[in-house]
């Protein structure tokens, strides 16, 4: 499908010297997507929004916001009671975080079933991770800045995991906290960070993309597409498809701000940090519990963080952890139940590192924690090479022309 | 149909997620709360003027002997339907320290509308100086910051009892129903007619609770009606339209399938 001419003088003129409408052309309508993609394909624009949502709350919360240890948690406070729609401002951003990760853990596990990680997308793979990590310290940091006491204390907890490390430890520590202790400096440096991070993630968003451009989206029958009958421009037809599920988003976005804005945070980060006074329970946010979890599973300081990074970084080479030549779970009847285990573990460690570390949460934790790697590691290579897959279509539209040769018969 | 057992898929993920976090106020304390039926529950609750401001009744003639509430000024008590003149009174009942004037003195004033609630300790020592060791904490968030809300704070102010046989309250400490550990520094705050509400209702110590802790719901939520007006118009405006998304999207997609 090509696109129709620019018609508009001034855009023409314009567009011969800044061609960004004809880019735009070439890469929303003329991008040829599967016609095949289901709604799991919403998940990537829509993180792409929550980005966008995240970074225009955060920068006029910053406005208002405070960076010092003893005017942080008022100014807060300040922004709930006193500026105009202050409230709605905070309460976007603090469930829009959780909202951000929920679409897109729900993308890197449909990512999962699909196979799209596998050749020729192991490198948009690869900026994917990278920016859930650089999401994840972006989250940890903006969790500090209200310097409630479950702000103080996970700080406390997650920068003592650098002192695990032999030798450098310690002056890793140090250096981080910018003291020896989690005091002004580091709440400091977090703010600043909290608003750069973002920033780099749009900046790999963008080569998120440009990978993508460069083979297309998967889809769900995990076959590349093989002539003009397969796929269908962007727009109208994604556009309009990502609109409707953004509606659904922001019902379920909305529900959460203006009814049960506190939910998912733990009261005590109402209470404001108190370097005297440990919580009796210090639990991350409900995003970071799975890894939280295999932390506290390993009796081991060292090894409990290096587990921790490495259920992450392993996942740079689940492409060639994966043996299977075909990439959709719909031909991989054994992959197919696998991955719902493996989803399962993840649900199940998240809800142990939820509980304190005690009795049965123990056990389960470590059972969780071994199949984690289990599945990347072993499970994972050996299915790939023993399954018999079922028979591929020979094109995405392969069913729409078999219908259309018995009609000419 | 394909689509719609989709989309049905997707909320559910979505409700798992946020389920994943929601043990979150089952977890703490073993102690079942006492749930009552209050009027800003609900997505459509809203606060009981009434009953703020004898709420605010009695924080003003118990609570604040030692708990203080620094995050609100006079000026909130207009939300919970104070008169200008009425805040006026309250905040001159106190005084405040301001300054220093032109001779670098400081110097006490009366209270105006636009002063923080005044502290009734000049700072945390001097609290726990006053109080046997004992934090009496800010009430400004309390409803928000403990683990079962107005439940709670209600739980522990209706939770005096005697202890059970064989439990030894150590001096200056009281048996709390509620309170985790139920060994609470506080004496009891209320007794029966301990503020004059002038008839009705009767100030009961259960009525009492109730009254105090739907104000402190109000202090720390302050927004609370506001947010869940709009949120009622805009859940209205979305469904309607993401209605008519899906109508458009059908419209498009119509010559594909």
């Amino acid at each position: 499908m090509s696109a129709p001419a620019i018609n508009n003088r001034f855009l023409k003129w314009f567009d011969d010297r800044l061609p960004v409408v004809s880019f735009m052309q070439h890469e929303l309508h003329e991008y040829p997507t599967p016609k095949n993609l289901n709604y799991w394909w919403n998940f990537g624009s829509l993180a792409g929004i929550c980005l966008v949502i995240m970074i225009a709350t955060g920068v006029v919360l910053a406005m208002q916001y405070t960076p010092h240890v003893s005017l942080a948690f008022l100014s807060v406070e300040r922004i709930m009671r006193d500026v105009n729609y202050g409230w709605l401002l905070r309460y976007l951003h603090m469930n829009g975080a959780s909202m951000f990760f929920l679409v897109v853990y729900i993308h890197v596990f449909r990512g999962l079933y699909y196979g799209s990680y596998k050749s020729p997308r192991e490198v948009l793979w690869w900026l994917g991770l990278v920016i859930l990590l650089l999401m994840m310290a972006t989250a940890f940091m903006g969790y500090v800045l209200p310097w409630g006491q479950m702000s103080f204390w996970a700080a406390t907890v997650i920068t003592n995991l650098f002192s695990a490390f032999p030798l450098v430890g310690e002056p890793i520590v140090t250096w981080l906290w910018g003291g020896f202790s989690v005091d002004n400096p580091t709440l400091n440096r977090f703010y600043a960070l909290h608003y750069l991070l973002p920033f780099v993630i749009v900046g790999v968003v963008v080569l998120h993309l440009i990978a993508l451009h460069k083979h297309g989206s998967n889809n769900p029958l995990g076959i590349p597409h093989k002539g003009p009958q397969d796929s269908i421009p962007f727009h109208p037809y994604y556009t309009v498809k990502d609109l409707f599920g953004l509606g659904v988003f922001f019902i379920v976005y909305m529900a959460l701000v203006f009814f049960a804005p506190n939910m998912l945070v733990e009261p005590i980060n109402y209470v404001p940090a108190d370097p005297l006074v440990t919580p009796p329970h210090i639990v991350p946010e409900w995003y970071f519990l799975p890894y939280y979890a295999i932390l506290r599973s390993i009796p081991d300081k060292l090894l409990g963080v290096i587990a921790m990074f490495g259920s992450l970084l392993i996942l740079f080479v689940l492409p060639w952890l994966d043996t299977s030549k075909v990439r959709s779970a719909r031909f991989r009847p054994i992959y197919k139940k696998l991955f719902w285990v493996f989803l399962a573990d993840c649900i199940i460690l998240g809800w142990v590192g939820y509980n304190p570390p005690e009795g049965h949460f123990i056990v389960i934790g470590q059972i969780a924690t071994a199949y984690y790697f289990l599945h990347l590691l072993v499970i994972m290579p050996i299915v790939g090479k023993v399954e018999r897959t079922r028979p591929l279509p020979d094109s995405i539209s392969a069913p729409v022309l078999k219908g259309a040769h018995k009609e000419k018969a | 149909m394909m689509m719609r057992a989709r989309i049905l898929a997707a909320a559910v993920t979505a409700g798992l997620g946020l389920a994943l976090a929601a043990p979150a106020s089952a977890a703490e304390g073993n102690v079942e709360l006492p749930k009552q039926n209050w009027s800003f529950n609900g997505p459509f609750g809203t606060f009981d003027q009434a009953q703020l401001k004898r709420g605010y009744q009695v924080y003003g003639q118990v609570c604040s002997a030692c708990h203080s509430m620094h995050l609100l000024y006079y000026r909130n008590l207009m939300d919970i339907g104070f008169s200008e003149a009425q805040v006026k009174e309250i905040a001159a009942g106190v005084e405040v320290t301001d300054g220093p004037n032109e001779e670098g003195e400081m110097f006490t004033r009366p209270g105006r509308p636009s002063d923080h609630f005044r502290s009734p300790f000049p700072n945390d020592n001097a609290a726990r100086a006053a109080n046997g060791g004992a934090l009496p904490p800010d009430l400004s968030l309390i409803i928000k910051a403990r683990e079962g809300g107005a439940n709670y704070v209600y739980g522990v102010l209706a939770g005096f009892t005697d202890p059970p046989a064989g439990v030894t309250v150590p001096q200056g400490m009281h048996y709390n129903k509620v309170f985790p550990g139920h060994m609470i520094a506080m004496n009891p705050p209320l007794s029966e007619g301990l503020v004059d509400y002038g008839g009705e209702p009767k100030a009961t110590v259960d009525q009492m609770a109730q009254d105090v802790t739907a104000f402190l719901a109000w202090a720390s939520e302050p927004e609370m009606e506001a947010r869940k007006r709009l949120g009622i118009k805009v859940m209205l405006f979305l469904i309607i339209f993401t209605g008519m998304l899906y109508a458009v999207k059908r419209k498009v997609w119509a010559n594909i399938h």
